[in-house]
């Protein structure tokens, strides 16, 4: 029933239909890197010659278009029986910001949720073998619309070493259990990450490590350069080699030929 | 064009509901189409038609109903309509494709709080169902 009281909830699950793999980066503390990660992997796996969006879920506040570089006045996703996001440096790309301008949208949890679900309902995705998510921190209506009407999906959980964003990336290992791929440790300069509960993954999971790299603040906005990091040699390496592995056994979704 | 994702999602929920209920057709079919996402009707009735028969359901007959956009502030009470505000075309483009999209162009009329409901007229929705 409670597909006939938001008819768009049927449609998410279809369009993810026409999508190999969902990869999320998620975590519980914020500026962490997510979106960064999110743009560089994104990036890689195009290079790879892997078919790949980005989705921005940060509704209210989206950045990977500045990561990126993209004009949004220009680059516009085009009207298709839904909507089709456009290709960026070889990569689909969504951002709710295509509708916001730029400008603050300050949402209430509701209205967060419905934006989710149209956004999801409307976008065309077909031909994407790997569709990375960029995810606000915390778990809150983001995280949970995934985790209920997405649900087919793998996380990746981004913190930095301190010892409170260590704790916080336990708590989220705990409520997306299985789904976890990978904990990430971005920032990383180096030393026995001094608290990290694996018993809470739900699942063993590899622990990746990214640099701490100046050059990375330098690159926002320049994906050429972002992609000639330490950093980015380090996700290719650790992150990438691990998507490509998963979408290489392909069981997880049928991919529509 | 977007209506038929519109489309196609009631087709989908309205074809997903009748095969768990076991009904093979719906006698009538009511749908509200929310002010704020200002749907064409010609290009959604013929996607609607389209989708209807792509999932392979019956609807014998069905009406479509106008919602009027309502706000209403959550700070000083006050509400209003969509006549109210002057939007430019692209920002109607944007909270069509977005409704959400309202709140980053939308504040409140009296005390420019951004802090306000969207009560009534959003989107697409089933209101009633007859099998
Ligand atoms: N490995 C790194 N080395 C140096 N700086 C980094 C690294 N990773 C990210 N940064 C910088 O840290 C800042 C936060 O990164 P980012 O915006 O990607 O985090 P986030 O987790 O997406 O944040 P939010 O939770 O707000 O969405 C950015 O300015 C980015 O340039
Ligand atoms: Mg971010
Ligand atoms: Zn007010």
């Amino acid at each position: 029933m409670r597909y006939l009281a938001d008819p768009r909830l049927e449609a998410v699950s279809e369009r993810l239909k026409e999508v190999g793999e969902v990869v999320v980066f998620a975590s519980s503390k914020g500026g962490v890197g997510k979106t960064l990660l999110s743009v560089s992997t994104s990036l890689l796996l195009g290079r790879r010659g892997v078919s790949t969006g980005l989705l921005d879920l940060d509704v209210t506040n989206p950045t990977a278009h500045l990561v990126m570089g993209i004009d949004i006045a220009r680059a516009r996703p085009i009207e298709e029986r839904g909507v089709v996001p456009p290709e960026v440096y070889g990569v689909k790309f969504m951002s709710p910001v295509f509708f916001t301008q730029g400008r603050a949208a300050p949402l209430r949890g509701e209205y967060i949720s419905s934006a989710i679900r149209e956004v999801l309902s409307m976008t065309r995705w077909t031909g994407v073998g790997v569709l990375v998510v960029d995810t606000p921190p915390g778990m809150s209506d983001e995280l949970l619309e995934l985790l209920t009407y997405v649900r087919k999906f793998r996380a990746v959980v981004v913190t930095t070493p301190s010892v409170l964003a260590l704790e916080s990336a336990a708590r989220l290992g705990e409520v997306l259990g299985p789904r976890v791929e990978a904990l990430v440790i971005n920032m990383y300069t180096g030393g026995e990450p001094r608290v990290w509960r694996s018993a809470n993954l739900g699942r063993p999971a590899p622990v990746y490590t990214l640099p701490y790299d100046r050059e990375v603040e330098e690159s926002v906005g320049d994906p050429g350069r972002l992609l000639s990091t330490r950093f980015s040699r380090e996700v290719d390496r650790q992150i990438v080699s691990h998507v490509v592995r998963l979408f290489g056994s392909g069981s997880y979704y049928p991919v529509p030929r | 064009m977007h209506e038929w994702a519109l489309a196609e999602a009631v087709a989908l929920a309205l074809s997903s509901y009748a095969k768990r209920a076991g009904i093979g057709r719906v006698k009538r079919l009511v749908l509200g189409l929310g002010e704020l996402q200002a749907v064409d009707r010609e290009v959604f009735e013929l996607a609607l038609g389209e989708s209807l028969k792509l999932y392979g359901l019956e609807v014998e007959s069905y009406e479509l109903v106008t919602e009027e956009a309502f706000f209403e502030c959550k700070a000083c009470g006050f509400s209003w309509g969509l006549g109210e505000l002057a939007l430019s075309d692209e920002v109607r483009e944007a909270i069509h494709f977005l409704p959400e999209a309202a709140y980053a162009y939308v504040r409140c009329p009296r005390c420019g709080s951004p802090d306000f409901s969207i009560v009534r007229g959003r989107g697409v929705r089933i209101l009633g169902l007859e099998a």
